[in-house]
């Protein structure tokens, strides 16, 4: 049902754009997490060229949809394609920013970055398993902090999303029993707690709800106040979410082999370890060599006039050498249908 | 009657002259030859499109939901696992939610709707009559979107400290009613949508309940106050046999708007796949809510089957009560029959 009604839209806005559209215009769809640095990007693009970037915060899977059946320029997802699904459509992805997930509560009493936590212990507490504030586990790592005995009401999102893979991707990583129970992805058989939907929801349900625990992205986090919670990384070392540690969680990644990177519980003494980037998809041949170019000019442009936009919505850029690395790869693996480089040098 | 039976010759004249043709009958001429069965078929169109539409959405509802009905059969009805990542999908934990709040809704709409309406026909002061019955109306307009937030934000804390908390108190221990009302205090879960509904529903039931109250004849119901009866034997016995079809249709009406409501259900029911206890305050999910919630996200295949598949139960709920309520009408005409 889904893929006609696709296929409909799809010739009705061929039809429509055809007729109405600059030959310039760019569309692309999919993830809401970066749709408003994306927002921000294209208002500003517009300003300076006059190019139209339109893009759909649909959701990472739509966007996913899209970007197969080609209604769209560009295709964004939270979730990073594996090499050989890419390869398989005939995709490239690349990322864009990078944004970190953090744990935060509502506790009376608590200031931010008051209770530490280790992975394991915050899936214990998303598997039913550890219900109370005071319990062993947590008392013993934080020495001297009030911890209520209390219930912990557990909040998570109920809509799927790339905040979701990217939280329950790192309690599989360090909670072998998340693993083997629940697994990973955008939407998960959650063993307990009540579903947000979308950050603002879960941010909600967490602000009035007392004693409650939920997982935001870190803009939410930050413009809210909210209490945030020291996660323990794979060094060892307790760290607070902050940009400094998401960049140090992006360069502990090897992007050179591939940029299917997932920055959870990645090494380095200051790195966050609940971190992912976001990615844009395009197809490797393009059929409108003239839009892929205007698509990848934007990116271009983001990349070296972007960054202080992202820093202002509490997103973090890519480091310079990821980067370069990305512009490489538009110009070695973006073509048109006779094989030559899309990319303007 | 004196045109119809002519009684005197000079009325018999009259009536006579009155039949005589003055002049040639207007001309009645046909504008264009093709206009009649233009509209016909137009009107029979628009009756055909309905159909037509209806057939087409059971036919890609089956269609969407095909590998999901070929994997889990008709064991998806009675499965609760929802588990996306391991692909296994079982629908019953939201028809559960979805029948539990509607009936939970229904349950508190009914009475309250009933009395709104007998209030405002057979009680109220006339000066009360209008400001109260454009208040009520006002309240269908408010969009769900406004009742999930206030349920939330406002209602949901206020049911967690003072119904919850103090039944857990009173019943935590008694071995089924303490089952009843377990769960952690937070105002969300089934009980809070069953109520938010009602209060969404309440307007519908009540608007239509007192629009067929009003049109009771006067003469019905002053026959029975003549005869002693009191106000609610005149009510319950005269108006209500008397309006029970249009009062049915209300009920329908509010049911229909209660199960497939999705917005208010989806910010205070929780969104909890699992069915581990029978609380009304356990988060729950409802077939609307998972629909809302995780479509976009959900990758082709049998995720969004499933989902599909959900739908169609929905689909398949509301047609049942449609035809019970259409059965249990006709029930009630046989029954008048026998009686009279």
């Amino acid at each position: 049902m889904n893929a006609s009604i696709l296929r409909t839209l799809a010739v009705s806005a061929a039809l429509v754009s055809s007729g109405v559209a600059f030959a310039q215009d760019v569309t692309g769809a999919g993830a809401t997490f970066p749709a408003p640095i994306y927002a921000k990007w294209a208002d500003a693009y517009n300003k300076s060229t006059g190019v139209r970037i339109n893009y759909q915060s649909v959701g990472s899977g739509a966007g996913i949809k899209q970007i197969k059946s080609k209604t769209v320029d560009f295709g964004a997802s939270d979730m990073p394609l594996t090499d050989e699904d890419l390869a398989k459509d005939g995709l490239v992805q690349f990322p864009t920013v990078i944004g970190g997930v953090v744990p935060v509560v509502n506790i009376q009493g608590i200031s931010p970055g008051q209770i530490k936590i280790t992975g394991e212990v915050l899936g214990d507490i998303y598997l039913g398993k550890i219900t109370k504030w005071n319990d062993a586990a947590l008392t013993a790592l934080n020495p001297g902090v009030p911890l209520p005995d209390a219930a912990i009401a557990v909040v998570r999102r109920a809509d799927g999303s790339g905040t979701s893979f990217i939280f329950t991707n790192y309690l599989s990583k360090v909670n072998p029993e998340w693993k083997s129970k629940v697994g990973e992805g955008t939407a998960v058989n959650w063993p307990t707690g009540a579903g947000g939907k979308g950050n603002e929801g879960v941010s909600a349900f967490v602000q009035r709800l007392p004693n409650s625990i939920g997982y935001v992205e870190y803009a939410y986090a930050k413009q809210n106040k909210m209490s945030y919670l020291q996660l323990r990384n794979k060094d060892g070392s307790f760290v607070k979410p902050d940009d400094d540690a998401f960049k140090a969680a992006a360069a502990g990644a090897d992007w050179n082999k591939s940029f299917y990177q997932i920055l959870t519980d990645q090494p380095g003494k200051g790195s966050w370890p609940i971190t992912g980037a976001t990615y844009i998809l395009m197809y490797k041949t393009q059929d409108k060599p003239a839009s892929g170019a205007n698509t990848l000019k934007f990116f271009d442009w983001a990349y070296l006039s972007g960054d202080k936009m992202a820093d202002e919505l509490d997103y973090v850029p890519l480091p310079d050498s990821v980067k370069n690395l990305v512009r490489k790869q538009w110009a070695d693996n973006l073509k048109d249908s006779a094989g030559k480089a899309i990319a303007s040098k | 009657m004196a045109a119809t039976l002519p009684a005197s010759p000079l009325d018999q004249k009259r009536a006579l002259q009155r039949t005589l043709p003055k002049g040639a009958p207007p001309e009645r001429r046909r504008v264009a030859p093709w206009a009649d069965p233009l509209f016909s078929v137009l009107v029979h169109g628009a009756a055909w499109l309905t159909l037509g539409l209806l057939v087409a959405i059971i036919v890609s509802l089956i269609i969407g939901a095909a590998p999901a009905i070929e994997k889990f059969g008709l064991a998806f009805l009675w499965s609760t696992e929802w588990d996306p990542v391991q692909e296994k999908f079982g629908g019953l934990v939201m028809i559960y939610g979805t029948l539990m709040t509607s009936f939970i809704a229904l349950l508190i709409a009914v009475p309250v709707s009933f009395g709104i309406a007998l209030f405002l026909t057979e009680m109220s002061p006339g000066w009360l009559k209008r400001p109260l019955g454009v208040a009520i109306e006002l309240l269908a307009a408010v969009p769900s979107i406004v009742y999930g937030m206030w349920g939330l934000l406002v209602f949901g804390p206020v049911l967690a400290t003072y119904v919850q908390a103090p039944l857990q108190a009173l019943f935590g221990n008694t071995p089924y009613l303490g089952a009843l009302v377990s769960g952690p205090p937070v105002g969300i879960g089934i009980l809070s949508a069953g109520i938010i509904l009602a209060i969404m529903v309440i307007p519908f039931i009540a608007a239509v309940m007192r629009d067929v109250f009003e049109v009771t004849p006067a003469l019905l119901k002053e026959s029975a106050y003549g005869l002693g009866a009191t106000t609610w034997e005149v009510v319950f016995k005269v108006v209500l046999p008397y309006t029970k079809t249009g009062v049915i249709g209300g009920i329908m009406l509010g049911l229909g708007r209660a199960l497939g409501e999705t917005m208010a259900v989806t910010f205070v029911i929780g969104n909890f796949n699992q069915l581990d206890s029978l609380s009304l305050f356990q988060a729950a999910n409802s077939i609307t809510s998972a629909l809302a919630n995780e479509f976009a996200e959900a990758g082709e295949g049998l995720h969004q089957a499933s989902l599909i598949y959900l739908g169609l139960v929905l689909f398949f709920i509301t047609f049942v009560v449609l035809a019970l309520s259409k059965l249990l009408l006709s029930q009630l005409k046989k029954g008048e029959g026998t009686r009279t």
